[in-house]
């Protein structure tokens, strides 16, 4: 067949004396390019799930991790055990935009009686008679973009453990959510899926009475929530 | 042999006849299948690959310290960058147009150009596309213009056409890659078996994807080209219009103007054919490839730079008119202020050079000159720039509050980046034309064998 | 501001042992060290949210609680407190915002008569000078750091001698002094030492007027002008709504009576301005006749009024102008609700016959009135200062005390002050900066901030304000007080004890702690029975209650000028500022011309006098009528530039009698010919980075017998060009309707014109459905009738969102960064232009162009109508810059934002991000104030009411031209404004429906005159 003859390219053949030209790659060869081929879309599916669990991972948000802190303050104890209200300590979570981290003298006000000489409260001590504050390390901290406002969400209904989740089970206090932008929005999206009664809002451990989105949805026209084509609007939370 | 075709793709020199397909072989493979490299090649290689570095260092700069080492400022946020962008997207044009279109209109006497066509189209296009990625305020968030599932749950903004850009811009990119790929696999088998050195046989072997030629890969890559180019051709009218719509969807006195899609993309083929016979005329003088590369591929370029030119031309017109016609000030006002402004040397430059010079290929003794077409692509080529310049810098810097009019001057970073990237085209361009058939072998051979199989294919 | 939101708290923590509130820690800031203290700032920073567009820290942020929560203190919420600014000595009453003890914002105080709630650009500036980490830091001897023990233990030796010769050879010199409390110090130490003597110098000074007022009356007194009375308002190249302590108080006033009033069409309600003046000035521009001519014609037009009032005494003087005689029928026509304003740089014998001038029109006691004078020892000051110059020549002098002056900078070029100083032996200086005095001194003992120091100051009307201090000092520096009672032998006595003292002595009522509170709380010393030595002026001060008119004019400080007045050509001996104003009997000079030109000299809008120097947020402000940043220039008139062929940036040599100095040309509509004007405070030699080398000094060719216009200066071009930073190249309107203006008669006659011409498309016609808006649709008006282009809402701006500068260079290069510009356009011709300012920041389109084309919704549409910027989100492509026909958008093209300066971190609003590079900005409406609002009012179950929400730049504005509101609220003033038929949207035919609409500027031109006008612009 002169026509195909021509046609094949590997007229190579015509010049060389020898008429059997030696293979460049052996069969196996074949299996190996079919094999990079359908493979191709494997490892790629693969990089992308790989990069995208990484992303989602509290390896990078986070959060179940208990933090170090000059003193090993318990919520476990003081709030579990003890039973000491939220707002003791954090006393400006319904005023401010910021919950507030307890004075040290807070802390002295129980612990000039209890525990007075127990080394592990050396550091409040220090820090009372040397006038120095104690620089916590920060669990929950939000990009500084982000303006995160606690005490419209606590005077709306938004209980602490919705976000912070059973600190009264926490010996050292750990992140409990991602706290990306979605998880945000979810809530602000749905609000009724989250709010509880104001006088539950400091509740550990609270069970809704009924189905929450019925209460939800009560709540949501009670405490005149924001429709939800307001509440994610960018300027709700960046300036 | 007598056939028009044939005679467009070869004119044999006077002393010999066709000396067959096996020679066809031997005369392209030798340019790539050969130790000795052109010393031309080497020394442009070396200026340009200078060039790159240039660019390389510019880029990183720039990443260091942000895009305000640039002329740009409010009003005019965008400069070089974005001029720079639509101007190698436009040149990238002529590749796909030469491959799709020209096959599918039966124009035989494309295919000793088409391949480098191609090629100079991925090139151009990846020039372009590096703009819009460094000319952002912050780059390492351009993903954020991408569709993708993320912790913000968020969307790009549909109604943007900068999204609707990435898509046009990438498609195109995509579809250009693989036709021309394909077109390259025949010939890479030819280099696989005529290699000598076992490393050389085994690149082009991988490359050439086992093709062995026989009859059934034959009608394969018969449809799969055919697709492709039908899949190619509309490509070459959708990019430069969406490109266009970055301007025409602003609201900007000079920008917003519903002309500007096919305006764009006559303008995108005319810099296209320009800039193909730019690279064709030094480079068949180099390799000696008058042979494949006649005085009809030059005449037949040269014709189709004219036409284009004159549709452009129709639209400054047209877009002048509009202005006046429409009644609206501020339209007026940057009609005047293009012409007898600030910058109304730039634009009368462009008409020379888009305009005016060009005419001379009305004249067929003109077309017969190679320095002739020559001179002329090189003018069509800066004056496609200026035309991009004018629309994008010279539009921005005077639209509605007199308040807000500023100059735009470019900084020594906006001519680095500018002419680096075309140091990196001619680069890639240069790597290409050492490593790859400059020619269509096989296609070279079928035309010249059987005229009347290029009829049907 | 009616409501008591923003209510001061009032300085509690008098025991050292209970924190203070404006602490930023307890501990007391001497013995932490300074790295400490920023560093525990930085991080309260951080959870304030400062550090802008960055992803969390990986590495745990630290959070550092108080060891004792001081009272009043919310982590998160603010802070206010009343406080005053001494300016050039006058008290401006100021309501400081602090968050963790930082002061981040200062606000008018509407209890402060000068302020009526209302700042100016110095007002809002001066926080950045607080935290400038240029400010002189601690004690120098010759330059080199000491301490103030060593400075107290090496000027006491010299203190017990001078005390044997009962201070011969001490002088002081300081600047006006309006505070009681330091003037008893003073006093008490002139006691001390009854040989030594006191000196008193301001560079911008009103002499003139002092002189003139001793003219008149025979002695000082000061005058208060009650614009908000005057229809007719005659100003004698007076800028009166830009300088002088009351500037704020006459702007409020004189926009009050810029609108029409449709209860009498004629537009009555309205008045009238004529501003005859030798250079371009905010007043001029605002005016319905501005006239400019030759300084020394002033004084002819002057005379030739007060001699067709028939004023006894004042020599005849015709004037065939055609605007004259119209001008003087009104004038007449309006008698006793008229008023004419003599210029500070006016001749005494301008003021003395202005003062007959208004009495002869039955002004006197209504639209003007006459006080004591509020300054403690009112002398006239460039004879003071020439005192001084001659006692350190002649060697009487061997120890001189600056106090908070720099006159090695700023004292005139013919007293040599800089070359006499080197003849005293002891030389001290006591300033904020680190001046031209201060290297020319042996000991340097810096100043407290007016935010870091207590103190007490009297406004222009005689009301005092008690200072208090906001911040614990950030420096080792001493207050005046501290500094003076050096001098009394008590160097250790603490600032607070010093003030509260002297108002102990003062207070003659029971129960002072009240008092005092009140006080502090109000802003204003109240109304009680005080004693000497404080003025008997102080009580009767006008405007006593806030914001109130006093029942009756002035009592006590009143000076009936029929009775004084006689007058008299100035006699030999007489001071000297009082010979110059002799000019108009002079022998007549040389015509000025090319080879004799007049030469002004004028307080910068910017530095003022010098004393600004270092302040980047005035260095690039646009000066309000040439746009120039960061560099002064010489200013000429269109027709002198075309005879000396001198453009913009062309150097020259500006000479005056020998005195030289080397500036830019800048070329500026509407000086009369053959007139040059220099701005003052320019081209300093030891100051802040921002300070040095910027433009010339004109103080160089200065001199204290004519301060502010000098005779046969000479232009000599150089041939080199310099490079001007403006942030405007284009005045002039293309013929488009950005500023639309008509008379008040036209108004009155045909309301509509303005809707009529505005294109407006329907509602239907976008592709877009309209955006939804429930409760809230916040919108703003501007009336451009009332803005005086003061500039003030552009640093207010600036402050309270985070706008960083950008520096010449950028300017130049047109990448400011100001979210709020004010727009001047001039049509007519160049020597007489009609000028128009105009407010511009984002719009807020109900139909964005920049919302649809950004790629990655970083500009959104909100709920409530508001275009947002979504910092965080922006990649940069700068679309919505190109798209926005306003062109309002900034982008930071590098990082402008200061990260690596921790003193000025502590000035950021942590309510605002901090941008970084890369990202695109603009007006936000105050966003974080409407969300601050809004959160309280949904906690309170409540909707917000109107004007519970300023913009920073409304809360600013001194002629109320601002208001910003909710459009859904039927009683809400920006409704009411938005329905006045003068109501327009800018490029509106665009179809953008901006949610910031403009009132069409009303001006109420003298219809008699009108004609003459047109014809002068034909002709001009």
């Amino acid at each position: 067949m002169p026509n195909s003859n021509f046609f094949t390219p590997s007229i190579g053949r015509c010049y060389s004396k020898n008429q059997t030209m030696p293979q460049i790659f052996k069969r196996p060869t074949n299996a190996i390019s079919r094999l990079t081929i359908f493979g191709g879309v494997f490892v790629v599916a693969a990089v992308a799930w790989g990069w995208a669990s990484v992303v989602y991972s509290p390896f990078v948000s986070g959060e179940w991790t208990p933090f170090d802190q000059p003193v090993p303050f318990s919520h476990e104890h003081h709030a579990g055990g003890i039973g000491i209200d939220c707002r003791y300590c954090h006393t400006t979570v319904e005023v401010s935009p910021f919950a507030g981290i307890p004075p040290t003298a807070t802390c002295m006000n129980c612990h000039k009686q209890i525990w007075r000489d127990s080394d592990m409260l050396e550091p409040v001590r220090a820090s009372l008679s040397e006038n120095r504050p104690i620089r916590w390390n920060r669990v929950n901290n939000l990009p500084d973009f982000v303006y995160f406002d606690h005490s419209i969400h606590v005077s709306k209904g938004v209980g602490c453990e919705t976000c912070h989740g059973r600190v009264d089970m926490m010996p050292l206090t750990w992140k409990h959510s991602d706290m990306h932008m979605q998880w945000c929005l979810e809530c602000h999206r749905h609000p009724e899926h989250y709010l509880r009664p104001r006088d539950q809002v400091f509740t550990m451990g609270w069970k809704p009475p009924m189905d929450q989105d019925t209460l939800g949805r009560r709540l949501v026209t009670e405490y005149h929530i924001e429709p939800a084509f307001k509440l994610t609007n960018c300027s709700i939370c960046h300036r | 042999m007598g056939d028009q075709n044939t005679v467009a793709v070869y004119t044999p020199p006077a002393e010999r006849p066709y000396p067959g397909p096996h020679w066809i072989t031997e005369k392209i493979g030798s340019l790539v299948l050969t130790p000795h490299t052109p010393i031309e090649w080497i020394v442009v290689f070396g200026a340009v690959f200078t060039g790159t570095l240039v660019l390389l260092f510019a880029i990183v700069w720039l990443l260091y310290s942000g895009i305000g080492i640039w002329g740009v400022n409010i009003p005019v946020a965008w400069g070089f960058a974005i001029v720079n962008f639509v101007w190698w997207i436009g040149i990238g044009h002529a590749g796909t147009l030469i491959s799709a279109i020209l096959l599918l209109l039966h124009q035989a006497w494309r295919q000793s150009i088409n391949r480098f066509a191609e090629a100079m189209t991925l090139f151009a296009v990846t020039c372009a596309g590096l703009f819009p990625l460094i000319h952002l305020g912050r780059p390492w968030f351009f993903y954020w213009i991408a569709p993708y599932p993320n912790t913000m749950g968020l969307w790009p903004q549909w109604r943007s056409p900068l999204v609707w850009d990435m898509f046009a811009v990438g498609t195109y990119f995509t579809i250009s890659l693989v036709f021309w790929y394909i077109g390259l696999i025949p010939d890479l088998a030819t280099f696989r078996d005529r290699a000598k050195h076992r490393l050389t046989q085994v690149v082009y072997g991988m490359m050439a994807m086992g093709w062995r030629g026989s009859a059934y890969h034959w009608q394969q890559y018969e449809e799969a080209y055919l697709l492709l180019a039908g899949l190619a051709t509309p490509l070459v009218v959708s990019v430069h219009t969406v490109v266009s719509f970055d301007f025409t969807i602003a609201i900007i006195p000079g920008w917003h103007s519903t002309i500007f899609p096919p305006y764009f993309v006559a303008g995108a083929i005319y810099s296209g054919f320009a800039m193909v016979l730019t690279l064709a005329i030094p480079l068949r003088k180099i390799y000696r490839l008058q042979e494949f590369i006649t005085m009809r591929h030059l005449d037949n370029m040269a014709k189709l730079m004219l036409a284009t030119g004159i549709i452009v031309t129709y639209s400054y017109i047209d877009e002048a008119f509009i202005a006046f016609y429409s009644g609206n000030p501020y339209e007026r006002y940057e009609i005047v202020n293009r012409l007898f402004g600030l910058y109304g040397w730039m634009y009368w430059l462009l008409v020379a050079t888009n305009l005016v010079i060009p005419q001379l290929m009305w004249s067929s003794r003109a077309r017969k000159s190679v320095a002739a077409i020559f001179l002329v692509a090189l003018s069509v080529d800066l004056g496609m720039w200026l035309e991009r310049f004018v629309i994008v810098v010279v539009s921005l810097h005077r639209d509605f509050l007199p308040s807000a009019w500023n100059m735009y001057y470019a900084t020594i970073w906006d001519w680095a980046t500018l002419l680096g990237s075309i140091a990196l085209f001619v680069t890639l361009f240069l790597l290409f034309f050492r490593f790859f058939p400059p020619i269509s072998i096989f296609e070279m051979k079928k035309i010249l064998h059987k005229p009347e199989v290029s009829a049907r294919a | 501001m009616e409501h008591r939101r923003d209510l001061p708290i009032q300085w509690r923590s008098l025991d050292p042992k209970t924190p203070d509130p404006r602490a930023p820690m307890p501990s007391q800031l001497g013995d932490v060290n300074r790295r400490e203290f920023l560093s525990l700032m930085a991080a309260s920073l951080a959870l304030a949210g400062v550090e802008g567009c960055t992803a969390p820290a990986t590495v745990p942020e630290k959070i550092v609680p108080y060891v004792q929560a001081p009272e009043d203190v919310l982590p998160g919420r603010p802070l206010h407190f009343a406080t005053a600014m001494p300016f050039a000595g006058y008290g401006v009453g100021l309501i400081v915002k602090s968050h963790e003890g930082r002061p981040i914002k200062v606000e008018g105080n509407p209890r402060h008569s000068a302020s009526l709630g209302a700042t100016d650009v110095f007002a809002q500036a001066s926080i950045l000078d607080l935290y400038d980490p240029d400010r002189a830091k601690s004690v120098t001897n010759r330059g080199a750091i000491s301490t103030f023990g060593a400075f107290v233990s090496a000027l006491s030796p010299r203190l017990e001698e001078l005390q044997s010769r009962d201070g011969a050879g001490l002088r002081f010199l300081s600047g006006r002094i309006t505070s009681p409390s330091e003037g008893a110090l003073i006093d008490a130490i002139l006691r001390r030492f009854p040989k030594a003597d006191w000196h008193q110098y301001e560079p911008v000074n009103d002499d003139n007027a002092r002189a003139g007022s001793r003219m008149a009356f025979g002695r000082y007194v000061d005058s208060v002008y009650h614009l908000d009375r005057a229809d007719v308002i005659v100003s004698l190249d007076s800028d009166f709504l830009y300088w002088g302590p009351a500037h704020l108080r006459h702007t409020r006033d004189f926009a009050a009576r810029r609108v029409f009033n449709p209860a009498d069409g004629s537009g009555r309600g309205m008045n009238r301005l004529y501003v005859l003046e030798s250079t371009p000035t905010v007043t001029g521009f605002k005016a319905d006749h501005r006239i400019s001519m030759s300084p020394s014609k002033i004084g002819e037009l002057t005379t030739a009024i007060a001699s067709r009032l028939g004023v006894a005494g004042a020599p005849g003087q015709e004037l065939n102008e055609q605007w004259f005689e119209p001008m003087m029928r009104d004038l007449k026509s309006h008698g006793s609700s008229s008023i004419v304003i003599a210029g500070e740089t006016q001749p005494p014998f301008v003021h003395a016959l202005v003062h007959a001038i208004n009495e002869k029109l039955g002004n006197t006691g209504h639209t003007v009135e006459y006080m004591e004078p509020v300054e403690m020892r009112p002398v006239e000051q460039f004879a003071s200062l020439r005192e001084l110059a001659q006692a350190m020549q002649s060697g009487q002098v061997d120890t001189l005390i600056m106090l908070d002056v720099n006159p090695s900078y700023s004292a005139p070029a013919d007293l040599e002050f800089s070359k006499n100083l080197e003849n005293v032996k002891l030389r001290v200086s006591h300033s904020l900066y680190y001046d031209e005095t201060a290297a020319a001194c042996h000991w340097h003992v810096p100043k407290h901030h007016y935010l870091e120091t207590w103190g007490d100051v009297r406004a222009y009307d005689g009301s005092v304000s008690i200072v208090q201090p906001l911040i614990v000092p950030l420096y080792e520096t001493k207050s005046s007080h501290e500094f003076l009672s050096i001098f009394l032998g008590n160097p250790t006595r603490s600032n607070y004890d010093l003030v509260r003292e002297f108002w102990v002595g003062q207070y003659k009522g029971e129960e002072f702690e009240s008092f005092w509170e009140q006080s502090l709380q109000e802003g204003v010393v109240q109304n009680i029975a005080l004693s000497d030595p404080l003025p008997a002026s102080l009580e009767a001060s006008p405007y006593r209650a806030r914001a109130s008119r006093p029942a009756s004019p002035l009592t006590r400080g009143r000076i009936t000028s029929t009775t004084a007045w006689t007058y008299s050509p100035p006699r030999e001996g007489e001071t000297a500022s009082a010979a110059s104003g002799g000019g108009q009997f002079r022998t007549p000079q040389a015509p000025p011309g090319p080879g004799n030109l007049d030469v002004l000299f004028r307080p910068d809008a910017s530095v003022y006098d010098g004393s600004f120097a270092n302040n980047a947020w005035l260095k690039e402000l646009q000066h309000p009528l040439t746009h120039l940043t960061w560099d002064n220039a010489v200013l000429i008139g269109p027709k002198t530039a075309h005879d000396l062929h001198a453009n913009s940036e062309d150097m020259v040599d500006l000479v005056v009698n020998g005195r030289q100095i080397t500036g830019a040309v800048w070329v500026i509509p509407g000086q009369p010919e053959n007139v040059v004007t220099v701005h003052l405070g320019w081209g300093r030699k030891v100051s802040g980075r921002n300070g040095m080398e910027r433009g010339f000094n004109a103080y160089a060719l200065r001199t204290s017998d004519n301060p502010w216009h000098a005779t046969g200066g000479r232009i000599r071009k150089r041939g080199e060009k310099y490079k001007l930073a403006t942030t405007r190249d284009h005045h002039v309107t293309e013929g488009r309707h950005m500023v639309r203006h008509m008379t008040v008669d036209d108004y009155a006659k045909d309301a509509g014109l303005i809707q009529r011409e505005t294109h407006q498309p329907k509602p239907d016609q976008t592709m877009y459905p309209a955006y939804e808006n429930i409760d809230y649709a916040w919108g703003m008006s501007v009336d451009l009738s009332r803005c005086v282009g003061c500039n003030a809402c552009i640093v207010a701006c600036q402050a309270e969102n985070n706008v960083p500068t950008v520096g010449k260079n950028e300017v130049a290069r047109g990448r400011e960064m100001h979210w709020m510009r004010i727009d001047t356009y001039f049509e007519g011709p160049a020597a007489e232009p009609d000028a128009y300012f105009q407010p511009m920041f984002c719009q807020h389109c109900e139909t964005a162009p920049c919302e649809y084309v950004c790629p990655v919704e970083a500009t959104t549409h909100s709920a409530e109508g508001i275009n947002e910027m979504t910092y965080n989100r922006c990649i940069g492509t700068r679309y919505c810059s190109n798209n926005c026909p306003y062109k309002v958008r900034r982008f930071n093209f590098f990082q402008y934002a200061a990260w690596d300066i921790p003193s000025l971190k502590l000035l950021y609003n942590p309510d605002v991000t901090v941008r970084s590079r890369g990202v695109m900005e603009k007006c936000t409406y105050c966003i974080q104030r409407i969300n601050r609002t809004r959160i309280d009012a949904l906690k309170a179950d409540r909707k917000i009411q109107d004007g519970e929400v300023l913009t920073a730049c409304q809360q600013a504005c001194p002629a109320n031209a601002l208001v910003f509101g909710n459009l859904l609220d039927e009683n809400s003033r920006v409704r009411k404004l938005k329905s006045e038929p003068r109501n327009y949207g800018v490029l509106a035919e665009y179809n953008t429906r901006p949610r910031t609409t403009y009132l069409a500027a009303l001006k109420n031109p003298n219809p008699e005159i009108a004609g003459f006008e047109t014809a002068q612009h034909n002709n001009g």
